[in-house]
């Protein structure tokens, strides 16, 4: 019974983390300018890696884990790389 | 679900709920993000999920594997430290690059450059270099 709740429960967590991406992408096409692109950009990596996670809870296998943890370090590099462009016009003075 | 029959009760249902907080929060501020007017207000939406969005999925994680093995597993708080520690970052330097572009088209509404705090760096000294 309570495995059968877990199922579920992930399940629904998938969708509406699918959801949001989906949110998300719709911002990122419509979005008006350049910074709300790049935002949710960002978000898009966040809702991903925590997509992962939800996969890998309900694989019951740790190997998702470490994908989650490269998700995370580039979306941080590109998001940090895309702001400073969007400063400066260069990304590495 | 593979063991998942080996999961206890309680685990399975802290699990359950935590899962379903964090992806709701995350979606609710999906849902911030499509609503909410102009760029500053929607720089603070997707917080939701950067915060406890991430941190609940990450408990989740670390209750399932904890439960199914032996020994408590942390690997997961790695990934939430490292999410609350540059998410603040990215979102500064994009504010920051979203004023600064704001400012240079001139558009109404934007803040202006504070008069008693002068930008220091490379930009005072040269307008200092240019006065005298």
């Amino acid at each position: 019974m309570t495995a059968i709740i877990l199922l579920w429960s992930v399940t629904a967590a998938q969708i509406m983390l699918v959801a949001a991406m989906g949110c998300y992408t719709y911002r990122l096409i419509r979005g008006p300018r350049a910074q709300d692109r790049v935002l949710c950009l960002d978000a898009i990596y966040v809702s991903a890696m925590l997509l992962v996670l939800t996969v890998g809870i309900r694989a019951g296998s740790p190997i998702y884990f470490e994908a989650a943890l490269i998700i995370a370090v580039l979306g941080f590099a590109s998001s940090v790389a895309l702001a400073k462009f969007l400063m400066r016009g260069e990304v590495i003075e | 679900m593979t063991h998942a029959g080996a999961l206890p009760a309680w685990a399975a249902l802290l699990t359950a709920f935590l899962v379903l907080l964090g992806a709701g929060l995350t979606l609710l501020g999906a849902i911030g993000t499509l609503r909410f007017g102009s760029f500053f207000e929607r720089v603070h939406a997707p917080t939701l999920g950067t915060s406890w969005g991430t941190v609940a999925i990450v408990l989740a994680s670390i209750v399932r594997f904890s439960a199914l093995g032996s020994r408590p597993v942390a690997n997961e708080l790695l990934i939430g430290v490292f999410i609350t520690v540059t998410t603040p970052v990215t979102l500064m330097l994009l504010a920051r690059a979203a004023l600064y572009r704001d400012r240079a088209e001139g558009k109404q509404g934007v803040p202006a450059r504070s008069i008693l705090r002068p930008p220091r760096g490379r930009n005072q000294q040269g307008e200092s270099g240019g006065g005298q």
